[in-house]
């Protein structure tokens, strides 16, 4: 048999993804992952999918951004030059709010933005990876990894009897656009 | 079609039966509230009856604002055809409904407010526009072109009017739906809501001034349009989800889910912050500018009658919702967010009687049998009328073009 390492199951109707998931997962095959042209509803909890933690990342960003608006201004309208604007107290909180807020949304939106990047794979330059070049046009793709499933066979009937299209064996893991 | 099967068992002709506990309970509460009123009007004491008007107006203005918030919760649904609430909007059409009578209450209340008793006094006396008048008020005179008390009665009803009708209809519109089926209703609705929505756009603003600002006439804010919107809508808000949380506690609307909860929890969440912002807006423009016909409004509020409640204000309807609903988990139990629904409530009640009691009653302020039974009775009258109106229909739009979307709403 030949050396290839994932078999990529090829559906034209995201319905019969859904019932591919199924029979798979009825016969103990692990399904390595999933990737469709549009989102699919259920599908991150049919595949036992964790929740994004983006949240926690935001959070996170949110936090520091938070902490370097105000420290810009405590230091330069406080600390190093203290400034008499209107009469008003040296440290004006109220006015330190607006900037503090923006700052805030800046840092967590950039942060987030760069987060997802990073975790996909997605840099400017970058050539993007899939496992199946139509995965980001009308096909809707299943991997499964077949090193760790072994019955090569049944699991092409299996893809076969809930509808894909088509079965590859893919010999390396990501095909490139390049 | 696969296992993604279309197939559901709701019962969409399910009435709501307004019976036993809840129809007794919210007669209680009303009757509580006509006998807290009525010992407060006939009181011999000239404060008490000033203190129970003002607090009518407070309730009175609430219960509007809430009906209001339901009329305008279905504009926007079917101006952005949105899907996702098709299968709760007969909460917000109840509520829409109430509207008139709502409407009316409140204009008794202004009426027999503005002539016979204090509530605009700032602005409606004798000799406040006459130069010649021992009264006369150079600043009140200079707007007297807006605050007289025709162009006040004419504005109440025209706004009042247009918003009662625009709401009626809406709800009328997507009773007739269930009888027709068909577009007809969708696309009236839409129409309506198109034009409802910029009347209330421009006109919800003004509306504030006259109610609620006018109460203290030399100071003004542009910005407490918005902040009295942003209350109206977030208690409205919290009004439609504590009623779903309750239905389907008593086993009613098992088609609404917690993907839907966790909307309106977000729609909560986003407009405690907008609240904020506008509170704040109004708030920091004033004290940096410090211009004493503006500084006039908060240097009531920071009298040490009124300093607390005025940060407690903030800190029930800013900081509790954002650390509360922040979380992804705790917005998606029905339990927590009827805690944050009934805490907001209080906390828009509050944020209306710093808004209503310095201009008014000022220092002979309180908070006792007057303050909870005025309440307490408006909120009878509110469930009475509501849960009433919801009986009466079935509590699924079974023809609205998007109630199968809203089945499926998973976020």
């Amino acid at each position: 048999m030949s050396n290839f390492k994932y078999i990529i199951g090829s559906f034209a109707d995201p319905d019969e993804l859904m019932d591919g998931i199924d029979k798979l997962q009825a016969n103990n095959v692990s399904i390595y992952d999933c990737f469709t042209p549009m989102p699919i509803h259920g599908i991150e909890a049919k595949l036992g999918v964790k929740p994004s933690r983006l949240p926690i990342a935001a959070f996170c960003f949110g936090l520091l951004g938070g902490t370097l608006g105000f420290s810009l201004l405590y230091y330069t309208m406080f600390y190093d030059w203290p400034m008499n604007i209107g009469g008003k107290p040296a440290l004006p909180l109220p006015d330190f709010v607006p900037v503090t807020f923006e700052c805030t949304i800046l840092i967590t939106a950039l942060g987030m933005v760069a987060t997802f990047f990073y975790r996909n794979h997605l840099f400017p330059g970058r050539a993007p990876r899939v496992m199946d070049l139509r995965a980001t046009d009308d096909r809707f793709i299943l991997a499964v990894d077949a090193n760790d499933n072994t019955d090569h066979a049944k699991i092409e009937t299996l893809l076969k009897e809930a509808g894909a299209v088509e079965v590859k064996y893919n010999e390396r893991k990501y095909v490139s656009y390049e | 079609m696969g296992n993604h099967s279309h197939h559901h068992d709701y019962n969409f002709s399910e009435q709501f039966t307004f019976t036993g506990k809840a129809r007794v309970l919210s007669l209680v509460a009303l009757a509580v509230g006509v006998v807290a009123i009525a010992i407060g009007l006939l009181s011999s004491d000239h404060i008490i009856v000033e203190r129970t008007y003002a607090n009518l107006l407070l309730m009175g203005y609430y219960f509007t604002c809430v009906c209001m918030a339901g009329g305008f919760f279905l504009a926007i649904q079917y101006v952005t055809q949105s899907g996702w609430s098709s299968g709760m909007i007969r909460i917000p059409q109840a509520m829409a409904s109430v509207l008139p009578i709502a409407a009316l209450i409140l204009l008794l209340i202004t009426v027999v407010g503005l002539f016979s008793h204090n509530l605009y006094h700032h602005w409606y006396g004798e000799g406040l526009t006459d130069p010649n008048s021992p009264n006369y008020d150079a600043l009140v005179a200079g707007k007297s072109a807006f605050l007289n008390a025709p162009g006040f009665l004419i504005r109440q009803v025209v706004f009042m009017g247009a918003y009662s009708i625009c709401s009626w209809l809406l709800a009328r519109y997507s009773y007739n739906e269930d009888l027709d089926g068909g577009l007809y209703s969708y696309k009236r609705s839409f129409k309506l809501s198109a034009l409802f929505l910029v009347i209330f756009g421009f006109t919800t603003p003004i509306w504030a001034f006259d109610t609620i600002m006018s109460l203290e006439a030399h100071w003004f804010s542009t910005m407490f349009g918005w902040y009295n919107f942003a209350a109206m809508w977030v208690s409205g808000l919290c009004v439609i989800t504590l009623i779903i949380i309750l239905l389907k506690k008593a086993g009613y609307m098992a088609w609404i889910n917690e993907n839907h909860l966790h909307d309106l929890g977000k729609l909560i969440f986003g407009f405690s912050i907008f609240w904020t912002y506008v509170w704040f807006a109004q708030f920091m423009l004033i004290w940096y500018a410090n211009i004493p016909e503006e500084t006039v409004y908060f240097y009531k509020r920071w009298e040490p009658e009124y300093k607390p409640w005025f940060w407690i204000n903030v800190v029930i309807n800013f900081v509790a919702p954002v650390l509360i609903l922040v979380n992804r988990d705790f917005v998606r139990n029905s339990r927590i967010l009827a805690f944050v629904c009934i805490l907001l409530l209080l906390g828009h009640w509050l944020d209306y009687y710093i808004m209503i009691m310095p201009g008014t009653v000022e220092v002979h302020r309180g908070f006792g049998w007057i303050e909870v039974g005025t309440a307490l009775g408006f909120v009878g009258l509110f469930s009475f009328l509501v849960f009433n109106k919801l009986s009466k229909h079935a509590l699924a739009p079974a023809k609205h073009p998007f109630l199968e979307e809203s089945l499926h709403h998973q976020i």
